[in-house]
């Protein structure tokens, strides 16, 4: 009898995997004591609100680079995470210094009475709770009833758009609760941080490291987990799974859930850091954007992804302020060379760059 | 979780099968069973709904009539969910995750015995079916090997394997030896052999000489109904058999 090994050595997650972390961790902790020193309060405030846009990034690589779903309306779920925060901040600002409790832009374009369905986010347990329950019921219902009828490939892509698109609808609509296309702004506490100091930029510099760290860490646990092959085995062969015994359908639900909670929580973040949340922001185009960073870092790769959502952000800020008309021209063209030409983002470029280099020193050797 | 009663799970028992697309009808009122230890050949030209009785057995396409194993009624179930009861099958070109090793892939299918929450805990341990699945099917020197470079055969044996692993009490394979090599037919037969001692086994298969080698009996089918059933020797000597398989003997003169 041959023998077997009995130890499960070639997990999907290997050294190089844990390599990344490790450096992934370095890097943060030299980005978290580092940047405040380093960065304006205003590009630390910048660099902030880009890393919110990396949290639902994670989300989008699980969903999209390892599980195949096109999520392409994230927006939604950031959006619902960001107004609840929004709205946790208004009715408290609403109540200082002996005010009526009731949020500025609503004496001013309604009749000055709140209505009964924001009364909860005066409480921030409840506010939480919203944040991350409701996305998660949403996304789980949606999931469901997409999923489990075999609903996949671009309609589903279209129907998450369209989430997006119908929340945008909703929200321009209900000026008098929603601020219309103004949003919601002007936020001056932050659960009881005042905002708007340089020590509040910094204090939301780190709150965000450290929720993109533990959105990391909740991604690689996934992916290293029996629960990851899985997801993997469904993007590929989801039919041959059924034959396994498993209802395909629920791996797919639960990385939704998961992508739809990370990008609430990114939007909640936003919220207080960006000191604004409209329509603007939870859209289709962002919605788009979110992905497109994923999509050149490296949609199968949490390093990747990660840094991807970042660059992209910063590029288009920089292009976007340097050459107004230019930056829809250069986005196309970072589209036609990634999809074109790298299509695993610049973590398969990478990746290819090693083993080259790693060719080269093999022939030197030998 | 699954209540399949293995000492009443003994035979296969089909009653009044009736697969119809439209107005074609591919399987008509088919009723046979397979008990354990009997090697099945489900045999019969092209179009004969050999494939149809598989795909309606394992709830991949609708059907009427009863399926039963041990008790349980299979026809009106979700795939997975009859994969749960014990039945499991092959396809004819080989699915298995090309790019996953051969241990990942029984692991994979060994999935069936686990809770929701563990799938959320890093794999550690190599359950034992899988151990004893890759001696079983001879891969277990490659093991480690990604599944997309085995050869042909070892891939139909990883399938098997894969069955194996999850407990399937009942084995359909479809055209397992197809586009195998004469020495890895004689293995699968072998292999084959051997699982059917403790399952229900039944191949749909094209090949008569594989079937002669190895089969314990056989059915017969012809455009959706069953012309004959029996031992090896029973079918061979039918002569309705052979005109399907050779045309009638009067206008032929072969």
């Amino acid at each position: 009898m041959t023998t077997v090994k009995t130890t499960q050595n070639a997990p999907r997650i290997d050294f190089s995997d844990l390599r990344n972390l490790l450096a992934m961790l370095a890097l943060s902790a030299a980005l978290y004591i580092g940047a405040p020193l380093l960065f304006s309060a205003y590009n630390l405030n910048l660099t902030a609100k880009f890393i919110c846009f990396a949290i639902a990034g994670v989300g989008i690589m699980l969903v999209w680079g390892k599980g195949g779903m096109l999520a392409l309306g994230q927006g939604f779920y950031f959006g619902i995470g960001g107004y609840a925060m929004a709205m946790n901040m208004k009715l408290t600002d609403a109540s200082l210094n002996g005010g009526n409790g009731v949020p500025d832009f609503m004496s001013l374009y309604g009749d000055g009475t709140v209505p009964a369905w924001w009364e909860p986010f005066r409480n921030p347990a409840i506010t939480i709770a919203v944040i991350i329950l409701v996305p998660a019921l949403i996304a789980a219902g949606l999931g469901l009833a997409v999923f489990k009828n075999r609903i996949k490939g671009p309609y589903f892509a279209i129907l998450s758009q369209a989430l997006a698109a119908a929340f945008v609808i909703l929200l321009i609509g209900q000026q008098t609760t929603t601020g219309g296309t103004n949003g919601l702004n002007g936020f001056r506490f932050f659960f009881g941080q005042a905002l708007g100091s340089p020590d509040s930029t910094e204090f939301l510099f780190h709150i965000a490291v450290v929720a993109l760290l533990a959105t990391m860490f909740v991604a690689y646990v996934l992916l290293r987990s029996r629960f990851g092959e899985l997801l993997i085995a469904v993007r590929d062969s989801e039919e041959r799974i059924r034959f396994l015994g498993t209802d395909p359908a629920n791996i797919k639900v639960f990385a939704y859930v998961i992508a739809a909670i990370m990008a609430a929580v990114a939007g909640a973040l936003f919220s207080p850091i960006a000191g604004i949340i409209s329509p603007a922001d939870v859209g289709i185009i962002p919605s788009l954007a979110l992905l497109a960073g994923v999509a050149i870092g490296g949609r199968t790769n949490l390093f990747g992804s990660v840094i991807g959502a970042i660059l992209f952000s910063f590029a288009q800020n920089w292009l976007s302020n340097e050459f107004p008309s230019f930056w829809t021209y250069f986005q196309g063209l970072i589209y036609i060379l990634v999809f074109g030409f790298f299509p695993g983002g610049f973590a398969a470029l990478m990746k290819s760059l090693k083993k080259l280099s790693l060719l080269k020193l093999g022939a030197k050797h030998a | 979780m699954r209540d399949i009663n293995y000492s009443a799970a003994q035979e296969l028992v089909i009653t009044d099968l009736k697969v119809a697309f439209d107005k074609f009808v591919a399987v008509n009122t088919v009723s046979f069973s397979v008990r354990t230890g009997d090697l099945r050949f489900l045999i019969g030209p092209n179009g004969a709904g050999k494939t149809t009785v598989i795909d309606a057995i394992t709830g991949l396409v609708p059907a009427t009539g009863s399926v039963s194993v041990g008790g349980n009624e299979l026809l009106g179930k979700k795939v997975h969910n009859v994969t749960r009861l014990g039945v499991g099958r092959t396809f004819q070109t080989a699915s298995i995750f090309e790019k996953l090793t051969v241990q990942q892939n029984l692991d994979i299918a060994c999935g069936i015995h686990r809770s929701v929450f563990s799938l959320l805990r890093k794999p550690k341990h190599v359950d034992p079916r899988v151990t004893k699945a890759l001696n079983t099917i001879g891969l277990a020197t490659l093991s480690q090997a990604k599944a997309g470079t085995l050869a042909h055969g070892q891939k139909q044996w990883l399938e098997i394997g894969m069955l194996l692993v999850q407990d399937a009490h009942v084995l359909l394979l479809d055209e397992p030896v197809a586009g195998m090599s004469q020495d890895e037919r004689d293995h699968t037969g072998k292999l084959l052999k051997e699982i059917s001692k403790d399952h229900i086994v039944m191949v749909v298969e094209h090949d008569m000489d594989f079937m002669r080698s190895f089969a314990d009996s056989a059915t017969v089918m012809v455009r959706g109904s069953i012309l004959i059933q029996g031992s090896v020797q029973e079918v061979q000597d039918d002569p309705r058999v052979q005109e399907v398989y050779l045309g009638p003997k009067s206008s032929g003169g072969h």
